[in-house]
């Protein structure tokens, strides 16, 4: 399925959307860190948890949940908050 | 003005009280005369690294940066056993921490593969992350590749392969003692609790210090197996109790190469000394002049004098401004161990001058005479090639430096 990357992870991944594979979000995110290795801990931590200021969204739904199943045809957005300082 | 404190009571009977030193030989206690290195002045901030690279007078510098512009970095370390790996720990503002890894000097840089991060909390229980890693320390010259590193909540790592992966180190990060000495997050300094001023003894690789913003110092003759609290004789905030581990707060410890059983100390509540055997702490911040007072967070120690040390005072009263006391920016040097101090700020702006120097951003370098640095959350970086007597500005427009390090290169 395709992942929109956020501009702070493109080091990782060198373009905007890539492929990725999983029967759900956190699948996907470990298919994404095997491809790009130390992606996954910039974006949850070691206990599992989202990091703050990091959001995903399915097909335009936001979810914190990474056990959501998702489909091969299911589109994914990684996006990085607004906030800073 | 200081704030009033308490008198620690408590004399903890430790391992190290029994120890017997080694003895080092003059030879070996003797660290090696860096006269005429070039230096390179690494510089931390919250939007990037920079490093400052000094001609042999140490009058002109080069600015190579920033790297990683826009990541917040809390430490940049060169390895002193190779002079030309570095080590970054950074945290880009919406991602999760890491450590940057260069081996050119900053030519290119890799990401560790496994940052350091806690263990997985067993099913049910919260568990603590890593927000960001603050400090770096290069392990004993007999372990080419070990590095330790202190986290922000309080965390103890160790890498083995040069900073490419880091394993929690000692059991400190779980054991029940610890986790009560150290707080919650709450407890800390605002942008969080840290583990810092990692020491390794230069005669010992398994002798080591570190100490915690909220948690005290302490002290490992074992390699890390078994950590002894040394907190005797430190003070604490009136209204706490001393004999609470939880309420001590070293703001940065320094072990003097010249003579590895001394440490100098600046603490939330007064600059100390101990001399090992000793386990208890001498207040020699009391010397100090009253309307300067000894509250600060850089601790500095000369590589050849165990006498000599230099301290940034900050305002301590009502508020904590923790800014330069009455606008005054200063240094002061102690020539004698503590028993008195002078006023090293000829170069310094003689007013309206309202600084901060954290923690990690004083240096001395290696050579003769040594060179002082520092840098200002006002994004200022000053030098002194005569051990403070004369500041001259390197630079200036930096974003707010967090920690400065002064690095030899061959």
């Amino acid at each position: 399925m395709n992942v929109l990357i956020p501009a702070p992870l493109r080091s990782y991944t060198g373009q905007r959307q890539v492929e990725a594979n999983g029967t759900s979000l956190a699948a996907v995110l470990a298919d994404l860190d095997r491809q790009y290795p130390g992606i996954r801990f910039r974006m949850i931590d070691e206990q599992d948890r989202m990091r703050p200021h990091v959001r995903f969204f399915v097909n335009g739904a936001q979810t914190f949940d990474l056990s959501r199943p998702l489909r091969s045809t299911d589109e994914v957005l990684i996006v990085q908050a607004l906030s800073g300082g | 003005m200081a704030p009033t404190t308490k008198k620690s009571a408590k004399k903890s009977a430790t391992k190290s009280a029994a120890r017997t030193p080694r003895v080092a030989t003059h030879a070996q206690a003797k660290p090696r005369s860096k006269q005429g290195s070039r230096v390179v002045v690494l510089i931390a901030t919250r939007k990037g690294a920079w490093l400052y690279h000094g001609d042999a007078t140490r009058k002109n510098w080069r600015s190579d940066g920033p790297h990683f512009l826009g990541h917040i970095v809390n430490h940049l370390v060169l390895d002193p056993r190779d002079g030309r790996t570095l080590l970054a720990a950074a945290k880009t503002g919406h991602l999760g921490p890491t450590v940057f890894r260069s081996t050119d000097l900053g030519r290119s840089w890799k990401e560790a593969e496994r940052p350091p991060a806690f263990a997985r909390a067993p099913g049910g229980e919260a568990g603590r992350a890593v927000d960001h890693t603050f400090w770096l320390t290069p392990g004993h010259a007999s372990e080419p590749n070990a590095w330790y590193a202190g986290t922000s909540p309080q965390g103890l790592f160790r890498s083995d392969d040069g900073g490419v992966t880091w394993e929690p180190f000692s059991g400190i990060n779980e054991d029940p003692q610890y986790r009560k000495w150290m707080g919650t997050v709450q407890d800390g300094t605002p942008d969080g609790p840290k583990l810092h001023s990692i020491i390794v003894d230069p005669r010992d690789p398994a002798h080591l210090y570190f100490a915690m913003s909220g948690g005290g110092v302490h002290e490992s003759v074992d390699r890390g197996q078994t950590w002894t609290p040394i907190g005797a004789g430190l003070e604490v905030v009136d209204g706490f109790d001393s004999s609470n581990l939880a309420f001590h707060d070293p703001h940065c410890v320094r072990l003097c190469p010249s003579n590895p059983d001394r440490l100098y100390q600046q603490n939330h509540c007064g600059i100390y000394r101990i001399d090992r055997p000793s386990n208890e702490w001498v207040r020699v911040g009391r010397s100090m002049p009253k309307r300067v007072g000894d509250i600060g967070f850089p601790m500095v120690v000369h590589p050849r004098h165990a006498d000599t040390a230099w301290v940034f005072p900050m305002d301590g009263s009502t508020v904590w401004p923790r800014t330069s006391p009455g606008g005054m920016p200063a240094a002061y040097v102690t020539r004698n161990g503590g028993k008195t101090w002078q006023r090293a700020a000829a170069g310094l702006p003689e007013g309206d001058a309202w600084w901060t120097v954290k923690r990690q951003a004083m240096a001395a370098d290696g050579n003769d005479p040594v060179g002082l640095y520092f840098g200002t959350t006002s994004g200022e970086l000053w030098s002194s090639r005569d051990e403070g007597r004369q500041w001259t500005r390197i630079a200036e427009h930096l974003p707010e430096i967090y920690a400065v390090e002064a690095g030899q290169l061959s």
